[in-house]
């Protein structure tokens, strides 16, 4: 099995027995952002702690991307593999609502309001032969 | 001191292989000299932005090194505006008397493909494809949709518009006008929107002669008091452009707070505007503007649209030149753009496009990334 590393540190738990995304909390104003943040966007308080955000939440917005960006987007696609993707932001209850790219790119399937799940999959191979792990938000079945 | 606007000049928008940006922005301020009927060297001050042509102030080259203060300007989708708001400031403080805005662009084909680190967002945003403008504005109004019963046709409507008028502006990109269908049948790129809904980056430069109000009537014989001039970036919790999260709790807009601003400043409501252009990223925005910028409630556009009235000859006629839409989008010089339309309008010399009924009136918005607008109010 390749080795594993996240796309960029701090962003979710890993390895962990059950990752999740993590978020700041201000401790003046209790708003929570993500990523996490050095101080706080509400209220510009300086002290916050790092806690894990729900695992499950609702499809609050979306769409899907149906040409392939230019860089930076990097996923290891060509022109020629390139498949549309969806994007969503998923309402975590308590937290905020995250953007993150949704397992489904089938417009059909996706409405707002609909129930949502991370989840933390290979997104692409860099250099080192490393599979590069991102976060998906996927309809709880 | 109030402040006029007495010269406009434009260079046309789409492509100009033969004519840098730069070579456009001359073309455009010595259009605008023209207009006013003053020299180069009677130019006391500048302001102008180019996103991706090279500095504004390289116009000194084109147009005459005269020691003139030509001051950059740098504000995204707002550097137009933020232009011509330092311009109105220092004619309105009394410094200055007269001064040229310039804004002028040329981008590659394409979306454009902004930098997450240069806005302060991890390198993974843009890897994973989320740094893209496209996005947001497909989110925004996918969820507006569900919140207030907007259709489909009423996005075609909008392009639809976009290039009825943008036939009849010689300045535009798009001249050809397309069939409501074939806007709704198009490639899609961003659920709900269709490859006719949205601008494209295209290239163009526009020029402004401002000077005190009391000198107007040396240069033009058609004076457009500039009444109001706002800008503001986004609070905690409105939904925006390149957020890699959103607060639970939603405020409004940049829009709305730099509209809301500049009624205040002009002492004139939404009812008093005649005729007014509003950012149109793409169709969507164009929607959602007319009610962030108080035109009407939300969810009233897909009447509105459906009747017509914010085509030229209707009650609230919305991007008379065929807007962002029909244009494509030089950053440096796209709100700019706005004013000259607005100028044109209110002088009765729109030709083709010219509003009915003698507007006195004029409005215009523009939103960008990472979350600003500018609006500003003109009068005759
Ligand atoms: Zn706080």
């Amino acid at each position: 099995m390749p080795h594993q590393v996240p796309i960029a540190e701090g962003l979710f738990t890993w390895p962990a027995d059950q990752p999740a995304l993590l978020c700041s909390r201000c401790q003046h104003c209790g708003i929570a952002s993500f990523p996490v943040a050095d101080s706080c966007m509400a209220c510009s308080g300086q002290e916050v702690s790092v806690e894990e955000l729900p695992n499950q939440g609702t499809l609050w917005t979306w769409t899907v991307q149906h040409f392939m960006p230019k860089t930076p987007y990097n996923s290891g696609e060509t022109m020629e593999t390139f498949k549309p993707y969806g994007v969503g932001y998923v309402e975590l209850p308590g937290g905020v609502r995250v953007e993150g790219r949704l397992t489904e790119s089938d417009p059909q399937k996706l409405q707002i309001g609909m129930p949502m799940e991370v989840v933390f999959a290979p997104y692409r191979t860099d250099d080192d032969g490393n599979e590069v792990i991102s976060f998906f938000f996927r309809p709880v079945q | 001191m109030d402040v006029a606007i007495v010269g406009i000049g434009i260079h046309p928008f789409g492509r100009t292989p033969a004519r840098t940006g730069l070579q456009q922005g001359a073309y455009a301020a010595r259009a605008a000299l023209k207009d006013a009927g003053v020299e180069w060297r009677d130019i006391q001050f500048a302001f102008g932005g180019s996103a991706s042509a090279g500095s504004a102030d390289a116009l000194v080259n084109e147009l005459g090194l005269t020691g003139i203060p030509f001051i950059n300007v740098a504000n995204g989708c707002a550097t137009g505006g933020s232009s011509l708001i330092s311009a109105y400031n220092a004619i309105k403080s009394g410094q200055y008397d007269i001064g040229l805005v310039a804004g002028f662009d040329k981008h590659d084909r394409g979306a454009f493909n902004a930098d997450p680190k240069e806005l302060g967002i991890g390198q993974w945003y843009g890897e994973v494809g989320m740094m893209m403008t496209t996005q947001f504005f497909a989110m925004k109004i996918q969820k507006y949709m569900h919140d207030y019963g907007i259709s489909t046709d009423s996005l075609a409507r909008v392009s639809e518009k976009s290039f009825i008028n943008g036939a009849k502006n010689p300045n535009a990109w798009r001249r050809e006008p397309i069939g409501l269908d074939e806007i709704k049948s198009a490639t899609m790129v961003n659920d709900p929107l269709t490859k006719y809904m949205f601008c494209s980056p295209s290239e163009g430069g526009v020029a402004l002669i401002l000077c005190r109000a009391d000198h107007a009537s040396r240069y033009t014989r058609t004076p457009v008091y500039l009444k109001a001039a706002s800008f503001r970036s986004r609070r905690f919790g409105s939904f925006e452009v390149f957020a890699p999260s959103q607060a639970l709790q939603q405020v409004d807009g940049p829009t709305v707070d730099a509209s809301r601003a500049a009624f205040e400043m002009a002492g004139v409501g939404p009812k008093d505007i005649d005729v007014m252009q509003l950012q149109d990223t793409e169709a969507g925005a164009e929607i959602m503007h007319m009610a962030e910028n108080g035109f009407c409630e939300h969810g009233e556009q897909e009447h509105l649209l459906a009747s017509g009235a914010t085509h030229i000859d209707g009650r609230m006629p919305v991007n008379t030149d065929g807007g962002c839409i029909a244009n494509g989008e030089p950053i440096g010089a796209s709100g700019l753009r706005q004013v000259y339309e607005n100028v044109a309008q209110l002088r009765g010399a729109a030709g083709e496009r010219q509003v009915p009924g003698d507007p006195k009136l004029a409005y215009t918005h523009v939103y960008g990334a990472p979350g600003i607008s500018a609006v500003t109010i003109l009068q005759k």
